[in-house]
């Protein structure tokens, strides 16, 4: 069992990665990945949202009829983003300003709903519970990773300590601005699956048309 | 009206929900393979989208904001609080209620538009929509011209994805960017093409 549990955490990371395999809750996180401190935020968010509601969903299983379960799992999710949301906005208003309509996009971030559907409605609390930090640490580290990318090239600093000197300050990096532009996370993500894939093969998608090779005479 | 038309530019071309916001990119990446099934779920999130917003619009100046319940005789009431659970309580009951209506008065449509309409509730295009609305602090003219000029938008991004996608799908891609990876990148190149918008002053 132990075994189990600790698959159950450590697989969403890489091996079952949602962002990366499972195509899951890309939709609010891209653009919280230009600075690293709030992609963490946003990071820690998600994984508290994912967990908790995986864990209330799963202890509510049983007395959720089926007929209205999205109703149900919308109101528990909706219930623990505005908790965060409240959270922030007392202790770290800066941050909660820069993620504005994007923490509340945690409500529909399909990895929360995913889990929920997937895997909650059908498993003990403790295990959901994990299953849920799991998948949020999974999704978790693919934020940072891009955040990681964009903030050091993209104005030569991590979490807001210049580490790379810019030309502007006297320093010897000219920062790539395009990193800082929404379009460049959509390139970090995709070269980022190419480098999963390459290193995992198993992940790689069936073509659709083969090339085929037709040998000389 | 010139501020309307400005707003509505603005959403469709330069603050493009899906290319410069990322909002609804599960199922734009999920269902952008055909264009007939694009265009589909296109005009779907553009009819919820221009339902929801105004209708998010109206419950947040008559029942959400600070004082908004003095006509009920609570002037000191602020439920803004309640805000995101009370947009997403309408979004899912909206959606909802036109399913019904379209199975029941115009069933040809039902059918087209049938399965994407329950996954409308969890776009985060729609529940981003309202959230922008608040956000800027629309009134009700700019909430309607904004909820549908930004679900166009949407529709257009999406119907311009699955036209590049059904191309793409004959190319030879390198064995790890197949699939996902190539279409990440794809979306990236047309967020590009989106930005040259931004200079578009109205």
């Amino acid at each position: 069992m132990a075994q189990t549990r600790k698959s159950q955490l450590v697989d969403p990371l890489i091996d079952n990665n949602p962002i990366t395999l499972q195509v899951l809750g890309i939709c609010s996180a891209l653009a919280v990945t230009s600075s690293l401190s709030v992609a963490f935020v946003m990071a820690i968010a998600v994984t508290l949202v994912t967990g908790f509601s995986s864990l209330f969903i799963s202890m509510l299983r049983n007395q959720i009829p089926s007929s209205i379960r999205i109703i149900v799992q919308m109101v528990i999710i909706a219930s623990l983003v505005i908790l965060v949301d409240q959270v922030l906005k007392a202790y770290a208003y800066e941050i909660s300003k820069t993620l504005s309509v994007f923490v509340g996009l945690i409500i529909t971030n399909c990895i929360v709903m995913g889990r929920a559907e997937a895997f909650a409605m059908s498993n003990p609390p403790v295990a959901s519970f994990i299953d849920g930090v799991g998948n949020g640490l999974g999704y978790g580290v693919i934020l940072m990773t891009v955040g990681v990318i964009r903030e050091l090239f993209g104005s030569g600093s991590l979490f807001g300590i210049t580490i790379l000197e810019t030309v502007n300050n006297g320093g010897w990096y000219v920062p790539n601005g395009l990193l800082l532009l929404p379009p460049s996370a959509f390139f970090v993500i995709g070269l980022l699956i190419w480098a999963i894939r390459t290193w995992k093969p198993k992940q790689v998608e069936e073509r659709e048309y083969k090339i085929q090779t037709v040998e000389a005479h | 009206m010139e501020g309307l038309i400005s707003l509505a530019v603005k959403a469709i071309f330069v603050e493009n929900l899906a290319l410069s916001f990322f909002l609804g990119m599960c199922t734009f990446i999920a269902v952008s393979k055909k264009i007939s099934t694009a265009m589909g779920l296109g005009i779907s999130v553009m009819i919820v989208q221009a339902i929801t917003v105004p209708a998010n619009n109206l419950i947040l100046t008559y029942l959400l904001a600070p004082g908004a319940l003095a006509w009920a005789g609570f002037p000191d009431v602020d439920l803004t609080f309640l805000g995101l659970i009370s947009y997403i309580g309408v979004i899912a009951a909206l959606v909802q209620i036109l399913e019904m209506v379209l199975d029941k008065y115009f069933p040809p449509l039902y059918n087209a538009l049938g399965v994407f309409l329950p996954l409308i509730t969890v776009n985060c295009a729609i529940l981003g929509g309202s959230l922008f609305m608040v956000e800027r602090a629309y009134d009700f003219p700019e909430a309607l011209t904004y909820g549908v000029s930004s679900g166009f938008g949407w529709a257009l991004a999406i119907t311009a994805m699955a036209g590049v996608r059904e191309k793409l799908k004959y190319s030879d891609i390198p064995d790890g960017l197949q699939g996902l990876g190539i279409t990440f990148i794809t979306a990236g190149l047309m967020a590009l093409a989106f930005m040259s918008f931004s200079g578009v002053n109205l």
